[in-house]
């Protein structure tokens, strides 16, 4: 099978999910994302690389921070961008998502971002695409939100440069979550050399050592000396479907308190891909804390949406 | 009409022929094998040297989708399908529209297919009033309208008691039970099989235990109430040793394998294939594997095409949406010679498992080249390669996945009654 | 074509800036020729100067020809380029592009005062209206040879020229 994010150059021709794609297009995102970050200090944060394109955010799962990222990182590339909201119900049984891509395309699109409550909707999308045009895959169901995992790793990789020697936990719902999953993809083809997941067994997915982690139940084995922390957000619907009893018991054995944060190394960092819920599955002293990055995570998602969006344009 | 086919080489596993034999048909029965009879006279004499002669394949799963799915595909062109998969009887599972609970509707649909004068249909009816597993049908009428047994196609029985009482009054009668084990609460909303795939491709997982959890009940319940039980689509390798475990202890089962089942794995999703969206799932190789050697030893009778089209948007959506199921019809063949091939198994013990176990299964005079038979043939060059594509399947489902690949084993004449159905 | 001496050509570069630092006066070298030169004229120019590095790869003309350039590194200029006078450093000047590009970077940081463009080479060819104000070696070369600065690992400059056919 071929690789259907890669052209028959073996450049980057869809970002679809991190598995999957070499080392090296991993590391030319992430190092052209450090000179799109520089563009984020000055007065003017345009430059003028897609002029003239079109990126259409084609949303079917409603996100207002995603969508609102990558829409300033089209326009800072100077991009014209159309957003589409495209309720699941509307277009369930009228217009199917491969009507609604090919009407798109009639209207000169050159790039689709696509956000599905379905995993493989972006692997579909890129599939039936004419061949001028990219996908980027902002999150389809639970496999995939690949933005999401490069900026994680170019979060870590600012303030931790040495990758190679690092301990990464990952904290919470790996079951339905597709930033943990590309962000395991993320550190394990970076070489970060242990990758540790937390979370009760009702929350972790069937054989997921096979991705290449250590699962730990216990929160305060599980952070030991470990210098980054990744948090990840609970949904209400967890409790709902008897994997957790309460936010309170999770927060009490899972939220990450500053008490908790000290098992991890002293310096270590404290991530979260948004939105958080504060006193569920981290504390606001942490979040607003010394160690937290979560603020600089947001302003790195628009470089490292510039990157991606770049480099697929010019390939 | 008398027909002579000559030079074939004829496998008819129930008589343990495996040679190079001459056929005979006359007035739509089997007149003689080797020798012509006396006075016989060929009206049509069919060459089939190079070719293997079988009994018309049996396939115990193949969705008409008549009556109430005529959009997905019809009763001419799957019989069509049929007879160019040299399939010559078929039972159909009862998750028609409406559903297949009322003799009236059975009536219909047997009366329709006789009128196509191509494959003998073998309606299953369904077990319980529009399969909601609340109320028992009329299973001596349906049997009367022409039942072959009773079945909840893939919707199982979530009150045990109510499965109990079925399966005991079914007992009362000797009507076999077809059940697709899967226990509906863990299978819900599940698409794939509950690996290391489905983890990552983040679809949401069928445990294994789904579907040992459901044989165990359906196992002691049978055993219980004394019914005959056809446990449908095996797909898991516990799954074959508790069928092994239950048949050493002598209960009454049978039950079948899903041709595609033999060839794929979970891995065979890919990058979201729609096409391996299936129900049962795929499975892990470890299952593949011992669904394979439960043929081999018997504890699998039957294999079967679980015949599932679709219209073409249905499997255009992201691969849980996208509807599951194959077509399987024009499939079943090369698919078991191709399985035959690779666990180098003699044709003639592939064969059975399409023939005369299937047919014993449904409790039909089929499945062999008995002499005095109804002349029910099917003619194939176990040697000629066919791609699989759109334009090759008269099924108006074009979903399989197998899709683009070569396979061995074309049908040239397809009988039923002692006439030519296809070729 | 005899290649140039690289280090008597940075000598005459050095001695020909040297009277344009005025107060307000800062120096950009455009990655990667460019900001070779600037590191090692900084020292020399003796003062505390302002100083940045652009790299014109979100600039370039041939995005849609050639796709974003492999490896870019990111533009620094750490001072406000509003007002300033800008010494502007590049190795070889050919069509002319690059600066335009770089030029059109720079107004994106803010209004300077002016703009020096101040070259090694001249190897003619331009494609533009835009021509350096100092050039310390000028000659004509054809399209199909390539004049590339480069660095040794002690830092000393040298030029390769290539044909390619």
């Amino acid at each position: 099978m071929l690789n259907p994010q890669l052209n028959d150059d073996s450049e980057l021709k869809h970002l679809l999910s991190i598995e999957g794609l070499p080392k090296r297009i991993l590391n030319q995102i992430l190092d052209t994302a450090e000179s799109f970050a520089g563009v984020a200090e000055r007065e003017v944060k345009k430059v003028p690389l897609l002029r003239g394109k079109t990126v259409c955010n084609l949303f079917f799962e409603n996100s207002t921070r995603t969508r609102t990222t990558f829409e300033i990182a089209a326009k800072r590339l100077s991009a014209d961008v159309i957003t589409l909201n495209v309720s699941t119900s509307s277009q369930s049984k009228g217009e199917t998502i491969l009507d609604t891509i090919d009407n798109l395309t009639a209207m000169h699109t050159d790039m689709f971002v696509v956000r599905h409550a379905q995993s493989g909707a972006a692997h579909m999308i890129a599939k039936h695409v004419a061949p001028h045009i990219s996908v980027i895959n902002a999150g389809d169901g639970s496999h995939a939100h690949p933005t999401q995992g490069l900026l994680d790793v170019f979060t870590i990789r600012k303030h931790k440069p040495e990758m190679h020697n690092l301990r990464v936990a990952i904290v919470g719902d790996v079951l339905h979550s597709r930033v943990a999953r590309s962000e395991i993809h993320a550190l394990t083809t970076l070489g970060v050399p242990e990758v540790r997941v937390i979370a009760p067994k009702t929350l972790l997915p069937q054989d997921v050592e096979k991705l290449g982690v250590h699962v730990y139940h216990d929160m305060n084995e599980g952070l030991k000396d470990v210098d980054v922390v990744m948090m990840l957000r609970l949904q209400n619907e967890r409790m709902a479907g008897a994997m957790l009893p309460s936010a309170q018991e999770y927060f009490k054995i899972y939220g990450l308190t500053s008490e908790k944060l000290a098992l991890a190394k002293p310096d270590a960092i404290v991530m979260h891909p948004g939105p958080m819920n504060r006193g569920v599955e981290i504390d606001s002293a942490v979040a607003d804390g010394t160690q937290s990055v979560i603020l600089p995570q947001v302003t790195y998602g628009i470089a490292v949406r510039m990157a991606v969006m770049s480099i697929l344009a010019g390939n | 009409m008398k027909i002579h086919i000559k030079n074939g080489h004829l496998i008819d596993p129930k008589n343990g022929i495996d040679a190079k034999q001459d056929i005979y048909i006359a007035a739509g029965k089997i007149a003689a094998i080797g020798n012509a009879p006396e006075g016989f006279v060929a009206n049509q004499t069919i060459d089939a040297t190079n070719l293997v002669i079988i009994p018309g394949l049996v396939d115990l799963s193949a969705r008409l989708r008549e009556p109430g799915f005529e959009h997905k595909a019809t009763l001419e062109s799957e019989m069509l399908a049929a007879a160019a998969g040299g399939v010559t009887s078929l039972a159909c599972p009862p998750d028609t529209d409406p559903v297949l609970d009322e003799p009236g509707l059975v009536e219909m649909l047997k009366h329709r297919a006789k009128q196509l004068n191509q494959a003998h249909v073998y309606p299953l009816g369904a077990l319980t009033h529009q399969l909601a597993g609340k109320e028992i049908t009329e299973m001596c009428e349906l049997s009367e309208a022409g039942c072959v047994g009773f079945s909840q196609a893939d919707v199982t029985i979530k009150d045990t008691q109510v499965l109990w009482r079925a399966m005991q009054y079914a007992a009362t009668f000797g009507f076999t039970v077809w059940l697709r084990p899967e226990e509906p609460y863990l299978a819900k909303d599940g698409v794939a099989h509950d690996g290391e795939v489905a983890a990552r491709l983040g679809l949401k997982g069928i445990p294994t235990a789904a579907e040992t959890l459901a044989i165990a009940s359906i196992l002691r319940i049978a055993k219980e109430t004394g019914a005959k039980v056809h446990l449908c689509r095996l797909s898991t390798s516990e799954g074959v040793e508790m069928v092994r475990s239950a048949k050493k202890a002598g209960q009454q089962v049978t039950c079948d394998v899903s041709a595609n089942h033999l060839h794929l794995t979970d891995f065979d999703i890919g990058y979201f294939n729609a096409n391996t969206h299936l129900k049962p799932p795929v499975r892990s190789q470890r299952d593949k594997t011992a669904l394979s050697n439960g043929l081999a030893d018997g504890t699998i009778d039957a294999i079967c095409s679980d015949h599932t089209p679709v219209d073409d948007d249905a499997k255009l959506y992201p691969f849980a949406e996208a509807e599951a199921g194959a077509t399987g019809l024009e499939l079943l063949l090369p698919l078991t010679l191709k399985w035959a091939e690779e666990n180098k198994l003699k044709l003639s013990d592939a064969v059975k498992h399409i023939t005369q176990a299937p047919a014993n299964i449904l409790g039909v005079e089929a499945g062999d080249l008995s002499v005095n038979a109804s002349a029910d043939i099917c003619v194939f060059d176990p040697n000629q390669y066919w791609k699989v594509e759109a334009k090759a399947l008269l099924s108006q489902g074009k979903n399989t996945p197998f899709l683009g690949l070569e396979l061995a084993g074309k049908v040239k004449y397809t009988l039923v009654n002692g006439h030519v159905v296809h070729g | 074509m005899n290649l140039p001496n690289a280090e008597i050509l940075f000598e005459t570069l050095a001695e020909r800036i040297k009277p344009l630092i005025k107060a307000n006066t800062a120096i950009v070298g455009i990655h990667s020729g460019g900001a070779w030169l600037a590191e090692r004229l900084l020292p020399l120019l003796g003062h505390d100067l302002e100083h940045g590095i652009l790299d014109v790869s979100f600039y370039r003309d041939d995005f849609n020809e050639r796709g974003l350039h492999r490896e870019t590194k990111p533009s620094q200029i750490p001072f406000d380029v509003q007002d300033k006078h800008i010494l502007l450093i590049d190795d070889v000047f050919y069509t002319g592009r690059t600066i335009r590009a770089a030029m059109n970077e720079l107004f994106d940081y803010g209004r300077p005062a002016s703009i020096t463009l101040a070259v090694l080479v001249n190897r003619g060819g331009r494609e533009l209206p835009i021509a350096p104000q100092i050039s310390t070696f000028d000659t004509a070369l054809a399209d199909t040879q390539n004049l590339q600065l480069l660095r040794h690992e002690n830092g000393t400059f040298y030029f390769t020229l290539e044909e390619n056919t």
